[in-house]
């Protein structure tokens, strides 16, 4: 009788790592159909070599740096098709495969590989690329019509004219279904927030951080509106400029964001301050990538803060 | 007023497979092998020898201090007195006795049905000679619960909720036998003088429920049905659900003015005053998709583990592990051959493995444990600083109550509660030194 012996519990769930990244992509899948429908093949060319670069990254980062036979669990494709989304389908097709490696190799592994980053992989990447090439970063074509083929006339998004404190030209219903100018995964509310609900519904993400930074973004925008229209100025807030994108897949990333329940409600309304004032008083029209970011770096912090109160005890956990 | 308790889960819980089947009260073991040490605290020292002919619930070990009698399950003779395989792991002395299978009875012990006119005293007395301990697990003696919670305690609680997944056989004993319980309570409540004497049942035992509630309207027992979650079962977990209060850090459920003891116990602490019956049975739960007919046995305390499989049909040939206990938090076992005690509730037999972990697991921060950690600690921190003693008592590692939702749930497979079980005993020697 060959008996296995072993450390209670003897029955685990069968969630895992591989099937939270998978349905990530799933959730993701959405917003890239439309991306790559509204904004043709090229932004399909751009997502295949983010992934390709991120998984060959990830390949290389495992053999050559952990040397603890860890293989692939899909969050590098995970990274490359988010990174992909930040992008306008018209940078060239180096700025992805670059955006990726610098994401796994720098961002992740340099810190300690799955789980360890301080920053989101992919945020990151495109905050470096925004700073080197921000020529590329900000040009957008100009899309004619749900399927309409890409031009190269370059053409204002709902952010550029929000930072000049007017209303978009584009409709509210545009705005809803993507039928803007914008980053490849970004421009679809709806479809995002199919992925999103899909990531609620799967318990991948909690409404904590989602609904904690839109609802922030809301707020700040219905109180401080800038044009007469103060509930049309914040749909306009909520649909464009990759919030909802970085609300439901960028600020949920584990590896960066608060560990504990409370700590995650103080990280999404964070995230949502940061936003507006990026947007309100900064240099770039949209401020989601910075404001996620600079919250990643606060991440630790807030987890120290909001430690549960332990059972029994009355002045709680936290360090 | 029903409360909530922090964090949990609900784990697919399989009570089909064993709730179906009668309770098999016709089983009768070859021979047992009764354990000197069936409850925390001092172990028995034999008072039979080798060649003795025993009774059925003669008392055959006893001891001082914190210890509590054991006895004959069976009758027969004592064929050996020597150290038996015990469901820690260990080997405990205990004495082999030969079933002669005439089950003649014991009568040292007087039946007490007019238990009402019992001084406190008398009744502890009986429930301590009777060797009652807690059947819930921990097996902690339950005259000594009661002693030290008189005088302290408000509120009595019955824990029927039975959480573990697989198990039912307190589910079985209130469906066969809910007057047993009842009365048992009763006898517990006048020694205590609670102000609530409460029975906690989860939802999930629908026919437990509805025998229970015409039985308990005339009486001064509240029956608190609790929405099923794992870990309601768990002491600290169903005082907070069942009053919302907390046990302090490190204190005792008297502190939090409760006492709480498993349905079991209060059965046998009505055989034991009302019937003048030592605890020499209880019923065991064998399951699990690694035996072919899961059912609940009425079982003589000291019969094999081997036995009790056989009585179920065998393992299957994918069998991977046998627990004693539940799922979740049960002692896997190596040998067969070891002796069930008071404590042991369940014989789980396990197959092929699903879902284990991996070779070199990764936190990848998702704070499930966090969410799901019923004593709100952080088990991904206590993972991660598992060699830093000092760290480990910040973040509060001896209120671990080990009840696994952690490593459940944890998608990178790591090896939490075995980390944190090393971590718990290296902080407890570092304060020892």
């Amino acid at each position: 009788m060959n008996l296995a012996v072993g450390s209670s519990p003897h029955i685990r769930s069968s969630n895992s790592t591989r099937r939270i990244m998978r349905d990530v992509c799933v959730a993701l899948l959405p917003a890239l159909v439309f991306g790559i429908a509204h904004f043709g093949l090229r932004a399909l060319l751009i997502t295949l070599i983010s992934v390709a670069a991120a998984v060959a990254a990830e390949l290389l980062a495992n053999r050559f740096l952990f040397k603890d036979g860890r293989d692939l669990d899909g969050s590098a494709v995970v990274t490359g098709l988010l990174l992909a989304m930040t992008l306008p389908s018209s940078v060239p097709y180096w700025m992805p495969a670059l955006g990726s490696v610098f994401a796994i190799f720098v961002v992740k592994a340099m810190c300690g590989g799955l789980g360890q980053n301080v920053f989101n992989p992919a945020l990151a990447a495109r905050a470096l690329l925004v700073l080197f090439f921000p020529v590329h970063m900000v040009r957008f074509y100009a899309v004619d019509g749900l399927f309409g083929g890409a031009d190269t006339v370059t053409s204002a998004t709902p952010m550029h004219h929000m930072a000049m404190v007017e209303l978009p030209e584009q409709g509210l219903m545009d705005a809803f279904v993507g039928n803007l100018p914008g980053c490849i995964g970004e421009v679809s509310a709806l479809a995002l927030l199919l992925g999103g609900a899909y990531l609620i519904y799967r318990k991948v993400i909690s409404l904590r951080i989602p609904g904690a930074y839109l609802g922030t973004v809301a707020l700040l925008t219905l109180v401080f509106f800038r044009t007469e229209q103060p509930l049309v100025w914040m749909l306009y807030q909520l649909l464009s400029g990759g919030v909802l994108l970085g609300a439901i897949f960028m600020a949920t990333d584990y590896a960066s964001s608060p560990v504990t329940p409370k700590g995650q409600i103080l990280y999404g309304i964070g995230c949502g301050a940061l936003t507006v004032l990026f947007r309100y008083f900064g240099l770039f029209p949209e401020g989601v990538t910075y404001a996620i970011l600079l919250m990643n770096a606060a991440a630790w912090l807030i987890d120290r803060c909001s430690a549960p109160v332990v059972y029994g005890t009355k002045k709680g956990g936290s360090l | 007023m029903k409360h909530l308790f922090f964090g949990g889960l609900h784990p697919a819980d399989r009570k089909e497979l064993s709730a179906g089947a009668q309770l098999d009260v016709s089983f009768r073991p070859a021979r047992v092998a009764i354990s000197m040490q069936q409850h925390i605290g001092v172990p028995c020292t034999p008072l039979v020898s080798v060649g003795d002919p025993v009774k059925k619930g003669q008392k055959i070990g006893d001891g001082q201090g914190l210890c509590v009698p054991v006895h004959a399950s069976v009758s027969g003779t004592v064929t050996a007195i020597e150290p038996r395989r015990h469901p820690s792991g260990r080997d405990v002395l205990a004495v082999i006795i030969e079933n002669d299978g005439l089950a003649t009875a014991d009568t040292a012990m007087q039946p007490h049905p007019d238990y009402e006119h019992l001084e406190i005293d008398t009744i502890l007395g009986i429930i301590r000679e009777a060797g009652v301990v807690g059947h819930g697990g921990a097996a902690f003696p339950s005259n000594m619960k009661a002693l030290t919670s008189l005088g302290k305690i408000d509120t009595l609680i019955a824990n029927a909720c039975e959480c573990e997944p697989y198990i039912t056989a307190d589910d079985i004993l209130l469906r066969t036998n809910p007057q047993h319980v009842l009365e048992g309570m009763n006898i517990v409540a006048k020694v205590l003088q609670p102000k609530r004497t409460v029975l906690a049942i989860e939802d999930n035992k629908k026919e437990a429920v509805s025998q229970l509630t015409p039985l308990v309207r005339e009486t001064a027992i509240e029956l608190t049905v609790l929405p099923t979650r794992y870990p309601q079962g768990a002491e600290k977990q169903l005082i907070q659900a069942v009053t919302g209060r907390q046990v302090p850090s490190g204190g005792l459920p008297s502190d939090a003015h409760c006492a709480v003891f498993n349905a079991a116990t209060f059965a046998a602490v009505y055989r034991a005053v009302c019937l003048g019956q030592p605890v020499t049975e209880r019923i065991v739960t064998v399951s699990g998709e690694g035996v072919r007919a899961p059912k609940n046995i009425l079982c003589p305390i000291g019969t094999s583990f081997e036995e009790l499989i056989a009585a179920t049909g065998g393992l299957s040939e994918d069998i991977w592990r046998v627990v004693s206990g539940g799922p979740m938090m049960g002692l896997a076992q190596e040998d067969l051959s070891v002796m069930t005690i008071k404590g042991t509730n369940s014989v789980l037999c396990l197959s092929t493995q699903r879902n284990q972990e991996k070779e070199n697991p990764l936190c990848i921060r998702c704070g499930k444990c966090v969410e799901v950690c019923p004593m709100h600690l952080q088990p991904l921190h206590l993972y991660r600083c598992k060699n830093d003693t000092a760290m480990l008592s910040r973040y509060h590692v001896l209120d671990c109550v080990e009840c696994g939702c952690c490593a459940y749930t944890c998608p990178g497979k790591l090896p939490l509660v075995e980390t944190i079980r090393r971590g718990k005993s290296n902080v407890k020697e570092a304060k020892e030194s």
